[in-house]
C-alpha cells in the first residue's frame, strides 16, 4: 500500500480535487488543515469556541492527575516532556509546529487517548474546539 | 557491516543444539581471522530495523524499546492492554495494532537471557536491564533530564533509531 501512495499521487496532481481524492483512495491519513478541523468541530459542538474556555480546559486538571499540559507544557509553542516518561513531545500549537492538527485521524486518535488520560471520558466536540481555536491563537 | 548471524529472535534460538550462537561466532571469526564487528558481547542489543508504524505509534510517547528486550508473551499482553498502557490510553486501531503485533510477535526474545517474563511486563524490571545499569547510580536516575528508567533517549542519544551502541551513551549532567 505504501508502495502505491508516493509514486501514483503526483501524478495526479491535476487538480487539488484530483490530489484530495488520491489520498483518499492509497492513504489511511486524512490530509485536513487545522482550520478545517477547527469548523468540524465548532459545527459539531454548535456554538462558537471560546479561547479562554480552550485555554482553561488545557491548562487545568479534571480530578485526576494529569492536564494537557502535564505534557505539553502550559504554553504548547515550545517544546514539552511525556509526563511519565520523560520522552521530548514537539510543540503542539500548530503556529509553532506546522505538523500539527493536519491529519484528521491523527487528531481523533490523540484525543481519544489523552482526554481518556486527563477527563477520563472522550471530549466534547465543543470542548476540542475551545482547545484548538486557543492553539491556534497561538502565533509567532 | 556483518550482519550478525545469530539474531537473538525465535527462529534462530530455536536452531542452538551443542555450542552457543556465539561460541560458534566466535570461532567462525576467529578462523576468518577477521575482527568481531558489530557482535555485542550479549548479543540482545543488536539493531532490528524498526517497522515504521512501531516507530511511530510506539515511539510517539517513549523510545521505540527493541523487541528483541522481552518474550512474545510479555509483548503479547502490552498489546492486548493498551488502551490501560503503564497508565495511560495508548490505544490504536485494529489494523495498526495487527500488524505491531505480528512484528513484535517476529522478533521478541526467545532466547535464554529474555525468556524470562519480568514483572509487570517491564522491560526495566528485567535481570538483562538491572544488570546492565548497575553502574547507574541512584542520584543519576533521578536527574530531571533522566527522570526515568524508561527515558532511553535521555542517555542513549540513537534510541529513537532503536540505537543503543555503547558508543552513544551521554549520561547528562
Amino acid at each position: 500500500m505504501k508502495l502505491l501512495t508516493t509514486p501514483l499521487c503526483p501524478t495526479l496532481r491535476a487538480s487539488a480535487a484530483a490530489v484530495l481524492a488520491c489520498a483518499s483512495l492509497f492513504s489511511t491519513a486524512q490530509a485536513a488543515t487545522p482550520a478545517e478541523l477547527l469548523s468540524g468541530y465548532t459545527a459539531a459542538g454548535g456554538g462558537a469556541p471560546a479561547l479562554a474556555r480552550g485555554q482553561d480546559f488545557f491548562t487545568n486538571t479534571h480530578g485526576r492527575e494529569w492536564s494537557c499540559a502535564s505534557c505539553h507544557g502550559a504554553l504548547p509553542t515550545q517544546t514539552g516532556k511525556h509526563a511519565a516518561t520523560g520522552k521530548p513531545i514537539a510543540a503542539l500549537a500548530p503556529g509553532f509546529n506546522p505538523q500539527r492538527f493536519t491529519d484528521t485521524d491523527k487528531t481523533e486518535k490523540w484525543f481519544r487517548r489523552n482526554c481518556n488520560d486527563v477527563v477520563g471520558r472522550a471530549c466534547s466536540p465543543s470542548e476540542k474546539a475551545d482547545v484548538l481555536a486557543w492553539l491556534l491563537s497561538l502565533k509567532p | 557491516m556483518m550482519k550478525h548471524p545469530f539474531p537473538p529472535s525465535k527462529a534462530h534460538a530455536m536452531s542452538s543444539t551443542t555450542t552457543t550462537p556465539m561460541a560458534r561466532l566466535v570461532l567462525a571469526l576467529l578462523a576468518l581471522g577477521g575482527p568481531i564487528v558489530s557482535a555485542q558481547a550479549d548479543g540482545n542489543t543488536r539493531q532490528v530495523p524498526l517497522l515504521p508504524a512501531y516507530q511511530q505509534e510506539c515511539g510517539a510517547c517513549h523510545a521505540p524499546y527493541p523487541p528483541t528486550l522481552m518474550p512474545a508473551a510479555s509483548w503479547t499482553r502490552i498489546l492486548d492492554n493498551l488502551s490501560t498502557h503503564f497508565g495511560t490510553d495508548a490505544s490504536l486501531d485494529p489494523a495498526t495494532a495487527k500488524e505491531l503485533r505480528a512484528w513484535v510477535d517476529t522478533h521478541a526474545g526467545a532466547y535464554k537471557r529474555v525468556r524470562e517474563e519480568p514483572p509487570q511486563d517491564r522491560i526495566t524490571r528485567t535481570a538483562w536491564f538491572e544488570r546492565k545499569h548497575r553502574e547507574v547510580s541512584a542520584t543519576t536516575w533521578k536527574r530531571p533530564a533522566v527522570k526515568s528508567p524508561a527515558n532511553c533517549s535521555a542517555c542513549h542519544t540513537q534510541a529513537d533509531q532503536g540505537d543503543f551502541n555503547e558508543h552513544n551513551i551521554r549520561i547528562p549532567r
